[in-house]
């Protein structure tokens, strides 16, 4: 249970951390490390260096731009599920930050570093992609983009972000209709067997399953079912559509399938009340 | 890792080492007041903040208040999660003075005790609350 050798360097700003991942080929950006570090220990991932952003000053604020809330990468999951701003403007994210591990774990992880790490089982992935958020990534020479949820989980542990760039801001709206929020373990602190996230926006309904694929996904069908006018029950008999559940020692697919169904009439149900 | 800084480097070998994989929360220390697994902590994650163990809590000879309520309340049966049950109570109380005892069990989340003995871990953990101590 020892990480392989690696060198080690604290960054004070992004730009030193885009340099730092331009020079070192393998290196990984270590925030609250809670994804990382156990990964380390059982010697699945090897990085050659370790780029520790967790002190970068202002990275970690949660503040409103216009008609978003813009939370730092570095906000730790206790800091958004406390945060007055995410409870009353955007109380799906809040709600689900608190959630994710135990208190401990949400004392140091971060709510970037969950993302980045493209977790398909991960509770925040699937929460940001049903509120369609928008993250913002710094590259070379200083230079800012956006991508959106939809674009932004590529595959299993991996996102649209490239190799040197760093995931500074996660964008999400402000304001928000009726929300949902369900995972379903067996015991306190287990990964979710399957999640369920839904958002009522814009007159329709986005919803996201957690740990029925190789990333995040959107679940289209039941999206597309209810604007046809189905009904919540017949909308959610189609959650398993276009689904590759995984098959573990905790689960089999079919029977993430089905549960899949399940939790989604029940998130309609809460999220349309 | 944090913890074997600790237990190696500076003999400080009440805090456990579980699961060793953030499981457990037999390694739960405190980093600047607010409880963490330092299983899963670069010690050069800690540099130049405050950590707090299972140590440091008494005070000039006088047990913390939640060590003495583990003690009246036979808090503990084997007694190996136990430093990381009071560290990961003391941080959950100063966010919460005043739990009920359902907002203590869930507050225990991220710590297990091998002996099952939760009913008195709650119990010693809602009498310091109470401020009995």
């Amino acid at each position: 249970m020892i990480p392989a050798p690696f060198d080690y360097v604290r960054v004070a700003s992004v730009d030193e951390a885009v340099a730092a991942l331009s020079a070192n080929d393998d290196a990984k950006l270590l925030a609250g490390g809670h994804s990382l570090l156990p990964a380390m220990r059982l010697r699945v991932a090897r990085p050659s260096t370790l780029i520790d952003i967790g002190r970068i000053d202002g990275l970690s604020a949660i503040r409103e731009d216009r008609d978003e809330a813009v939370i730092g990468a570095l906000a730790r999951h206790h800091d958004v599920a406390n945060d007055p701003l995410l409870q009353s403007h955007c109380p799906i994210v809040a709600f689900a930050a608190a959630q994710i591990g135990d208190p401990q774990v949400r004392h140091v992880g971060t709510i970037g570093g969950s993302v980045a790490h493209g977790d398909p089982a991960g509770d925040m992935p699937a929460v940001l992609l049903a509120l369609g958020a928008t993250f913002v990534a710094t590259g070379a020479n200083g230079l800012t983009r956006r991508i959106e949820a939809d674009a932004f989980f590529t595959g299993l542990f991996e996102t649209a972000l490239a190799p040197t760039e760093v995931l500074t801001e996660i964008r999400v709206p402000k304001s928000i209709g009726g929300w949902s929020f369900l995972k379903f373990n067996r015991r306190a602190q287990d990964w979710a067997l399957v999640g369920v996230s839904a958002v009522r926006a814009d007159g329709g309904v986005r919803v996201a399953l957690t740990n029925m694929g190789l990333t995040p996904l959107r679940s289209l069908a039941v999206e597309e079912a209810l604007a046809a006018g189905e009904d919540l029950a017949a909308a959610a008999a189609r959650a398993d559509e276009n689904t590759a559940p995984p098959d573990d020692a905790f689960a089999s697919p079919d029977y993430r399938r089905a549960l899949v169904k399940v939790l989604t009439k029940r998130a309609l149900e809460e999220a349309m009340a | 890792m944090l913890v074997y800084y600790l237990r190696e480097h500076l003999g400080l070998t009440g805090t456990n080492i579980g699961c060793d994989t953030s499981s457990c929360g037999a390694c739960t220390v405190h980093l600047d007041g607010e409880s963490v697994k330092s299983c899963t902590m670069l010690a050069v994650q800690a540099d130049g903040r405050a950590v707090t163990t299972i140590e440091g809590m008494a005070r000039d000879g006088e047990l913390h208040p939640l060590q003495a309520a583990f003690h009246r309340n036979h808090g503990l049966q084997c007694g190996y999660c136990t430093p990381g049950m009071i560290m990961a109570a003391a941080s959950y109380l100063i966010e919460n003075p005043d739990p009920t005892e359902e907002e203590v069990r869930g507050s225990l989340e991220g710590n297990l005790c091998r002996c099952t003995g939760y009913h008195n871990i709650v119990a010693s953990i809602l009498d310091a609350a109470r401020g009995s101590a």
